[in-house]
Order: C-alpha cells, then sequence, then structure tokens
C-alpha cells in the first residue's frame, strides 16, 4: 500500500556549516529557540518531536503564585498575525519547579526560563529560586508586563523600571547563568532601554515582546477581546522587530551601547525570516506565533538558517552577525 | 478492539494528565493529499490519505488544519472533529484515511471546503482527549447538533459493539443542516434515531432537549457535540434525569497543541478545584457536572468565560490582575 502522508518539516543539515552559537556563557547546539509563551514548558511539543534538538525552550513566563489569566475571548486571528490576551496564566514557581524543569531535563532540552512579576522584589526572587536547579540554562526576564507598583505601566517602557529589575535579578544570579532582558517594542526609544538593561548587568537582549493591539467585532460591535487590548505577534510584527534589533545592534557597533548578544524574535517563520535578523545584530532567534501554524517550526527554521547561511558562504552563525551593518558601510565608503 | 478509553478527569493539572496515565495517542503532523471532497447537505464531506494520523485516531479527538495557500496570512489553523478514521480504507486502495465534515463558516473553512481530490492538507492529529467510556452496561444518548454529529457516529459503533444501548438525537435549524442521518440509521437502527429542527423541515419540529428529554433517565450517559447553548440544555435535562453529560466544546484555539493559553474555559477538575483548563487537550469534552456554567456566557457571538472568583490563581482584588 502506498500513502502520500509523510512527516512533515524536514530539512537535511547544512554540510561543513557550524550551527552552534552563544548567548554569554550559554553555549547553542543552534540558534533556534523556541519563544516564550509559545511552547509552555516544552512537553507539548515533545509529544510531536525531539525537544533536546531544539537551540533551546524558552518556558511560558513562570510567577511566583499561580494565575488564572484574563477571561476570554482571549485571542482573535489578524492578517498574518495574532492577538492574545492571555494574562500570564500559569501554575506558579513551585509547580514548574516540581514537573516542568525535571521534565525539560530528562529529556536532554536547554531549558532558559522567563520569569515575571508584579515588582522588582518578585522577579528576584524568582531567579533565587531558579540559579542553583540543575537544567536552568538562562533566565530571560519579561519586563515586558505591568509594573503593579507603578500604576500598571509596563516595566518595559521605563528605563528606571527596566534597570531595577534587570539589576534585583543580576545581583541574585551573581554569573552563575546568564540573564537576558526581554524588551518590549512599544517604546519611543528601543536603545535607551537595553542600554538601562545592559547598564545593570544583563547579559545579552531577548527583542522583541508583541505590540499592543486591538481589534473590534462589527457584528457584536464590541471589542473582540475580553481584555480590550492584546499582544500582537505573528510575520505582521517582523519588520518592526527587525528594525528594533537593527537599531539597538547600531548602537553597539557605534560604541554607544555595550555589546552584547541579541536574541531577535518577531514573526520568524521561514528560515530566510529569521536570516533577516541575524543579519540585522541577532546571535541567536526565537520563533513564537508561527509554532501555531506549524508546530515543527522551530526545529525547521533551525535547519532552513543554517542552508541559507551555508549558501551565502558562511561557516558559523557569529560571522553572519550583523553583516547587514558591514555590508552597508562598505557601500558608504566606496 | 474498543476505540473509547476509559474516564480520565477534566481539569487536573497538565503534568498529570500528560503523564503516562493518560493513554492518548500522541499526535502527528502530516501532509495529506485529499482523497475526495463531496457535498453532504450544507456542508463537505473531505477524506484525507492520513496515514499515521489516522492510525492513531479515536473518537472524540479533532484534527488541526492548515489553511491558504503558503506563506498564508491565516496563521492559526482550524480544528475540525474526526468523523471517521480508517486504516487500510477499501474504498480507497487500502490508504489510511481520517475523514471530516466541514461547514463554510468564514475564510479558513471556506477554503477547506474548495480542496479538491489530488491537493495537499497540512494536518496535526489525533488531538485532544477520546470520548471516555460509560459504565459497563448503561443506556447512552448521543446528541449532535449540526455537523457536532461528525464525532457521534463512530462513537456510536464503538458503543454498540461494546453492548450498550445507543440513542442518537439530532437536531439542526433545518434539514440540509442535519448531518450523519443515514450513517446513525445504520448504526444504531432507523427507530434509535431521533431527529428534531427549528423549523420543522425534518423531525420534530424543536429541540434535540425535547427528543432527549424522554429518553434520559437515571444512570443514562449523553455525548454531546454542538453549539455552547445547546451543551448547557443537554447537560441540564441528562444532570435532571440523574445522569452523566459529556460534552465536546467548540472553543477558539490558537494552536490545538497546548502551547498557547487561548482555548481555555473554567472547568471543576478532580480536586475539586476550578482551573482555567485548556480544552484542545484536557478536552475538547468535559464533564458537563464540572463545567463551570455560572462563569460562561453565552451571546450572539458566541460563548465567553469569565474567571470565577475560586479559580485556581484568580485575581485577588479587584486591578490586581492584567
Ligand atoms: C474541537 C473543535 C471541533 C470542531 N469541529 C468542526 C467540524 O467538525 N466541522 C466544522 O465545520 N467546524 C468545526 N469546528 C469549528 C471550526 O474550527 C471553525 O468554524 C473554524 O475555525 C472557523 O474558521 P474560519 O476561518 O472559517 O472562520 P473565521 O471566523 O474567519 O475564523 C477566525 C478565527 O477564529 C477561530 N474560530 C472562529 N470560529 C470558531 C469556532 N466555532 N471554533 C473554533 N475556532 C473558531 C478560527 O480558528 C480562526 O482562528 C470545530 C472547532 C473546534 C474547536
Ligand atoms: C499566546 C502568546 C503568549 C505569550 N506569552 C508570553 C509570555 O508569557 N512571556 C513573554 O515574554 N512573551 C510571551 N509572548 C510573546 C512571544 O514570546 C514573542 O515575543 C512574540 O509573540 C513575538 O514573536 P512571534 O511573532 O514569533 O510570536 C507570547 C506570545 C503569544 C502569541
Ligand atoms: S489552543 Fe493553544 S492551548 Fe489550546
Amino acid at each position: 500500500m502506498t500513502t502520500t502522508a509523510t512527516s512533515a518539516g524536514s530539512a537535511g543539515p547544512a554540510v561543513g556549516f557550524d550551527p552552534r552559537t552563544a548567548i554569554g556563557t550559554l553555549e547553542l547546539k543552534n540558534p533556534v529557540l523556541t519563544a516564550s509563551g509559545c511552547a509552555a514548558a516544552g512537553r507539548e511539543l515533545g509529544r510531536l518531536y525531539d525537544v533536546a534538538a531544539l537551540g533551546a525552550v524558552v518556558t511560558k513566563s513562570i510567577l511566583r503564585d499561580a494565575r488564572s489569566g484574563r477571561p476570554t475571548p482571549r485571542m482573535a486571528e489578524t492578517p498574518s498575525g495574532m492577538l492574545n490576551s492571555i494574562g500570564l496564566q500559569g501554575p506558579g514557581i513551585d509547580a514548574f519547579l516540581a514537573h516542568d524543569l525535571p521534565w525539560l531535563r530528562d529529556h536532554g532540552a536547554t531549558a532558559v526560563v522567563s520569569i515575571a512579576g508584579n515588582d522588582a522584589a518578585e522577579f528576584a526572587e524568582l531567579a533565587g529560586r531558579l540559579v542553583d536547579e540543575p537544567g536552568v540554562g538562562a533566565v530571560e526576564v519579561n519586563i515586558s508586563c505591568p509594573n503593579v507598583a507603578n500604576r500598571g505601566l509596563v516595566f518595559a517602557c521605563d528605563p528606571g523600571s527596566s534597570a531595577e529589575v534587570v539589576s534585583g535579578v543580576v545581583d541574585v544570579v551573581g554569573g552563575r547563568v546568564p540573564v537576558l532582558a526581554k524588551l518590549s517594542p512599544d517604546v519611543t526609544d528601543i536603545v535607551a532601554i537595553a542600554r538601562a538593561c545592559l547598564d545593570h548587568g544583563a547579559d545579552g537582549l531577548a527583542m522583541v515582546n508583541t505590540t499592543l493591539g486591538m481589534v473590534v467585532d462589527t457584528d457584536t460591535m464590541r471589542p473582540v477581546l475580553a481584555g480590550v487590548t492584546g499582544g500582537l505577534s505573528g510575520p505582521a510584527i517582523r519588520p518592526i522587530a527587525v528594525r528594533c534589533v537593527w537599531q539597538v545592534h547600531a548602537a553597539m557597533r557605534r560604541g554607544d551601547l555595550r555589546t552584547a548578544p541579541i536574541v531577535g524574535i518577531g514573526g520568524i517563520l521561514t528560515g530566510l525570516d529569521a536570516l533577516q535578523f541575524v543579519l540585522a545584530g541577532a546571535s541567536a532567534v526565537q520563533v513564537g506565533t508561527s509554532t501555531f501554524h506549524d508546530p515543527s517550526a522551530p526545529l525547521r527554521v533551525g535547519a532552513e538558517l543554517a542552508q541559507a547561511l551555508a549558501a551565502r558562504g558562511f561557516a558559523g552563525v557569529a560571522d553572519a552577525v550583523g553583516h547587514a551593518h558591514t555590508v552597508l558601510a562598505r557601500e558608504g565608503a566606496r | 478492539m474498543s476505540a473509547v478509553t476509559g474516564p480520565a478527569p477534566a481539569g487536573v493539572p497538565a503534568a498529570e494528565t500528560l503523564g503516562a496515565r493518560d493513554r492518548r495517542p500522541d499526535p502527528v503532523q502530516v501532509r495529506c493529499a485529499v482523497l475526495a471532497n463531496e457535498p453532504d447537505g450544507a456542508y463537505r464531506r473531505l477524506v484525507l490519505d492520513a496515514g499515521e494520523a489516522a492510525r492513531r485516531a479515536l473518537p472524540g479527538q479533532f484534527a488541526a488544519l492548515a489553511v491558504g495557500e503558503p506563506p498564508t496570512a491565516m496563521l492559526l489553523r482550524r480544528a475540525v472533529s474526526i468523523h471517521a478514521a480508517t486504516p487500510g480504507d477499501r474504498r480507497f486502495d487500502g490508504a489510511d484515511t481520517l475523514e471530516i465534515v466541514v461547514a463554510p463558516h468564514g475564510p479558513g473553512t471556506e477554503w477547506v471546503t474548495r480542496r479538491r481530490a489530488g491537493d495537499v492538507l497540512d494536518v496535526v492529529a489525533p488531538l485532544g482527549r477520546p470520548f471516555p467510556a460509560p459504565e459497563v452496561g448503561a443506556p447512552t444518548v448521543l446528541v449532535g447538533g449540526g455537523y457536532g454529529s461528525a464525532p457521534l457516529v463512530w462513537l456510536a459503533r464503538d458503543l454498540r459493539d461494546a453492548g450498550h444501548r445507543v440513542d442518537v438525537v439530532l437536531g439542526a435549524a433545518s434539514r440540509d443542516k442535519l448531518f450523519g442521518l443515514e450513517e446513525a440509521a445504520a448504526v444504531v437502527g432507523p427507530d434509535l434515531v431521533h431527529v428534531t429542527t427549528d423549523d420543522g423541515s425534518a423531525g420534530l419540529r424543536g429541540r434535540v432537549t425535547d427528543a432527549l428529554a424522554p429518553l434520559a433517565r437515571d444512570g443514562v450517559v449523553v455525548y454531546a457535540c454542538g453549539p455552547m447553548a445547546m451543551l448547557r440544555a443537554v447537560h441540564e435535562v441528562a444532570a435532571g434525569a440523574g445522569g452523566t453529560s459529556w460534552l465536546a466544546v467548540e472553543e477558539s484555539m490558537a494552536c490545538g497543541i497546548g502551547v498557547c493559553m487561548t482555548c481555555v474555559l473554567p472547568v471543576r477538575g478532580e480536586d475539586g478545584v476550578t482551573r482555567m483548563t485548556r480544552s484542545c487537550v484536557e478536552g475538547p469534552t468535559f464533564d458537563g457536572d464540572r463545567v463551570r456554567w455560572d462563569a460562561i456566557s453565552i451571546g450572539p457571538g458566541g460563548a465567553t468565560s469569565a474567571v470565577p472568583a475560586d479559580c485556581l490563581g484568580a485575581p485577588v482584588a479587584a486591578g490586581k490582575g492584567h
């Protein structure tokens, strides 16, 4: 009997290409990670493929206490994207340490644990609980959530709040694992926020989180989301995300900003999408919303990116980081 | 082999449901050739060459289809119930087939209904918890609203083979929106198929609950699939008669595989604690007695869920959650 059914999402290895990359002291076998909130804690994707083959699994943001999240509807599809207002639903750090981290460890996955808190002290507490746990490869600080103490203003929209959270986490972690600060694109000057995070000890930047959006239902004539506004993600935001990476990497090249690894995030669906981020200045990338379209996307993008880099004559990822800046500079010099 | 799995509680933490005691098959992602696409009343019935997905599927599970020509602007998959899974399907040269029934609703499902034989669909299946088995010997009633009967015919066959009495209630707005009448009659016999339509164009004029009420008695196990308002009404009739209801809900899903937390509704777990529970992995079938109907509003735009104050992790003070 013949069947046309084939397993989706396979692309062969790029011969002679070194796919390894690093985020500070964390060595990654390849530069493509899942994005927070788009892969839970790896277990569900593990039913479809081996999550150890991913650059890393970035967990849903972990909170201190269990949180129910928002009422429904929590999502709306938009052209080449989606809005979500999940409200950081999760069981809290105790359940994460008891059930999820051991699973990731047992399955050989590199875990980047995303954390979120209501105030700087909560972030630091979470980082303290995580840092000595075996299997935690890095901590990603999701400062793109509201600061309860500061009128609900998103930490990542204010350099002072960003710095406070990051320095608290960095102090507790004490260099034992890299600390990444995850930035919001909803700011006037992304370089100023990046500077606040790097000046206060962040080892790298993850950029970007979703951008705020909204959809109105023209039949019911009310907002679609129960939370009214939500985070826009997917290919629709990719140009914004590439621009943010470009601006921050450019500031590093100019010497306006300490040089540190950037993890590019936003609308990556293919290897060439990921390549845009690398050329703009990212050392690694995360695949989020595309995982909903194609669960194998984080794996497939890894293979496609390696092929695309090899085809352009790069021997390794590091050689290509920020290459678009070099090309532009060369043109300017001519 | 009976494909119906043992009872499994709704709303238990992910770590538990995905553990060893969960007998669900793992899903696979497959590129499936369309083998047939035929009209069936107001719907289209598609047969897919689905390989391993067809060999693994159990009644009550669903498939998530990628829609649109790549690179599509419709990023999210569309969930459809699996109507039948036939490994070694003789009608199609022994291919392992999945059948789905699709109502053209918006752009995504319309695109699916336009697929022709030979076209390829990217499918993730089988997903979700299969229908749980009833107590040995319990009388059963299967209630389908519109295309909601799609997953029920398969279940009817398994229940019949396991020795249960199986009544089937099919309801729809009008005759063309009924699905599965002949197939259900072939499985349980025409006398045990009860039809209702809102406009009286077929069967009894009225609602499925009008036909369900006389069949619902102590110990009855009702399986229902259809709009939320119907599910609530079915639950009330079943519970009122001292029976159990297993309801397959239709929540908006972004991923279908349990990673995004969009498809939740408030459900009380085995431990009595209410959680915002993912319908794509802990469901789509839930025990009607465990659904927090007090927090669910059913309006013209569909069902929406509030977070009950006693839900795990509910905001403590007004304005604290975000
Ligand atoms: C478990 C399950 C089983 C289902 N079984 C079937 C079936 O057997 N046959 C069938 O025809 N339909 C079924 N549906 C409903 C089907 O998934 C929706 O009609 C479809 O997603 C609508 O997509 P659209 O592009 O046509 O409409 P649009 O309204 O344009 O969709 C926009 C977005 O909203 C979501 N959405 C809209 N309506 C629904 C809905 N009712 N349920 C879930 N998501 C929705 C879509 O996924 C999409 O992301 C099922 C849904 C679920 C959750
Ligand atoms: C459903 C959903 C949930 C998310 N949850 C989180 C989260 O918990 N923490 C976080 O830092 N980012 C979260 N994000 C943002 C993503 O990690 C990512 O930054 C963003 O979606 C842009 O990338 P993408 O276009 O590849 O999805 C979430 C995104 C989506 C779509
Ligand atoms: S649809 Fe994503 S968790 Fe259920």
